[in-house]
């Protein structure tokens, strides 16, 4: 079958972000995405519970042009603010047409 | 525990003093009964439970679950009593709750970065949850007051409302009401405070405009849940609340009582924490709610509530928001560290409040009504 190369960007973010991060991430042109609520720790501490507040992890997949976009956008617009991890990673899809 | 014991005791000896002659408050062990409801238990529970490492955990969806239950209970109750309340009686204290929501963060802010040195984010933070309410608090007040008539009632069942009301016993029920007034404004001042600031040039990076935080406020679940449960109340009238009281209002201890289990052991973990925000905050956040819970008794009896109403306007003034403001304050105040703001909200001043600052405020609201007695 035939696969086409595409980036999977993972953000995971807190949680009270979602709705200003989603819109964002539409006007600068992502077709769809994935959330799911996730616990964790790291330099700020543990976020692992409802009342101090959860993470998100989103996934969308992308080109390799807006990708980069999303990167310089995520580190100017919410990095000097917000806690987040930001990762890429290339995946062989099918059916690219749908993510472009 | 006991320093709570020496409080309960110290009003219990206030009580025989002032009321010896009547004879009224013979048997005061009822009041520690009262004092160690099942709720404060619930909570030191949660904190033990914490400390000893146990794997007890809510399920994930329960807080949230629960904290519906309680802000829906509060706001349809408030509303119905709000219904059979004239605006006489309620202007007076809306106006002196609005004041003390706005009052509160100006000079927490003030003594927060004089003071304690913190930065204007940090400060305006934790000055937020100082203004806004905490809706748990409140029910815990309104419980220690339902408790202490049940018990005055059980040792002298002859007492009269009146005399009920010159004891502190009973309050307004359009109480709820004031808790909703006050839930937004000292948010809002705090942050306002936070972007006017010249030092806090982090903020010019800021997207999320005024406007933005303004919706966040105001559409936040538990501005909608009070504020639209409130008016749902007050529409409903009587014959709508009898409709959901046996949902609403026969199972609010129980559920809060659950409420306060996570919430103790939320507060357990952040224990920890006490070591590394100083003992500036550790003070400030004992100090501060004794002289806002005095303001707020002050300012209720100016209003002309009850001695039990504006006791309960003291705990009001007191108590630290943290539900409402921390989601605010991680949206528009990112920068601010949760370290200082939950820890100083829901590791000293909740359980200070629910612990010893109830009987406290008690016993300062018969001292500031001293002349009615």
């Amino acid at each position: 079958m035939k696969t086409t190369t595409l980036k999977l960007v993972t953000i995971i973010a807190e949680d009270d972000i979602e709705a200003r991060l989603v819109r964002d991430l539409k006007e600068l042109g992502v077709k769809g995405y994935t959330i799911v609520n996730v616990r964790g720790e790291g330099l700020h501490g543990a976020r692992d519970n409802a009342w101090e507040g959860e993470n998100i992890r989103l996934e969308t997949l992308v080109s390799s042009e807006l990708a980069d976009k999303l990167f310089e956008f995520l580190h100017s617009t919410y990095f000097p603010r917000y806690l987040m991890v930001v990762y890429m990673e290339n995946v062989e899809v099918i059916r690219a047409e749908k993510f472009l | 525990m006991a320093s709570t014991t020496a409080v309960a005791g110290f009003i219990a000896n206030f009580h025989r003093l002032a009321f010896s002659k009547n004879n009224i408050m013979e048997h005061l062990q009822d009041f520690f009964v009262a004092f160690l409801s099942p709720m404060v238990l619930a909570f030191i529970l949660g904190v033990i439970a914490t400390s000893v490492k146990s794997d007890l955990k809510f399920p994930e969806e329960l807080y949230t679950a629960l904290t519906i239950y309680l802000l829906v209970a509060i706001g349809l109750k408030g509303g119905y009593k709000l219904s059979i309340t004239s605006v006489a009686d309620f202007w007076k204290p809306s106006v002196a709750a609005i004041l003390i929501g706005v009052a509160i963060p100006i000079w927490s802010f003030w003594i927060l970065r004089k003071g304690g040195k913190f930065d204007v984010v940090n400060a305006a933070a934790i000055a937020a949850h100082y203004g806004s309410v905490s809706a748990v608090t409140f029910a815990e007040a309104q419980a220690f007051h339902d408790n202490l008539k049940a018990d005055l009632l059980t040792t002298t069942p002859s007492l009269t409302d009146a005399q009920l009301a010159s004891l502190g016993a009973t309050y307004e029920g359009f109480m709820p009401s004031l808790l909703t007034i006050m839930e937004v404004p000292g948010i809002l001042v705090a942050l306002l405070i936070a972007r006017t600031s010249k030092e806090a040039n982090i903020l010019e990076s800021t997207r999320g405009s005024t406007s933005e935080v303004l919706r966040e406020l105001l559409a936040g679940k538990s501005t909608m849940l009070l504020v639209g449960c409130l008016v749902i109340g007050v529409l409903a009238g009587k014959r709508g609340w009898e409709q959901v009281s046996p949902f609403f209002d026969t199972p609010f201890r129980g559920i809060l009582t659950l409420f306060l289990l996570e919430a103790g052991l939320v507060t357990g973990r952040r224990l920890g924490d006490l070591k590394k925000v100083g003992a500036f905050l550790i003070v400030f956040g004992i100090v501060m709610p004794v002289l806002h819970a005095t303001l707020g008794i002050a300012l209720g009896k100016f209003a002309g509530l009850s001695l039990g109403g504006a006791t309960i306007l003291g705990v009001l003034a007191a108590s630290a928001s943290y539900i409402a403001a921390p989601a605010a304050v991680r949206v528009a105040l990112p920068e601010s560290s949760p370290t200082y703001y939950l820890t100083a909200s829901l590791a000293i001043t909740f359980p200070f409040n629910i612990i010893i600052g109830l009987p406290l405020y008690h016993y300062i609201a018969m001292f500031i009504f001293g002349g009615s007695l």
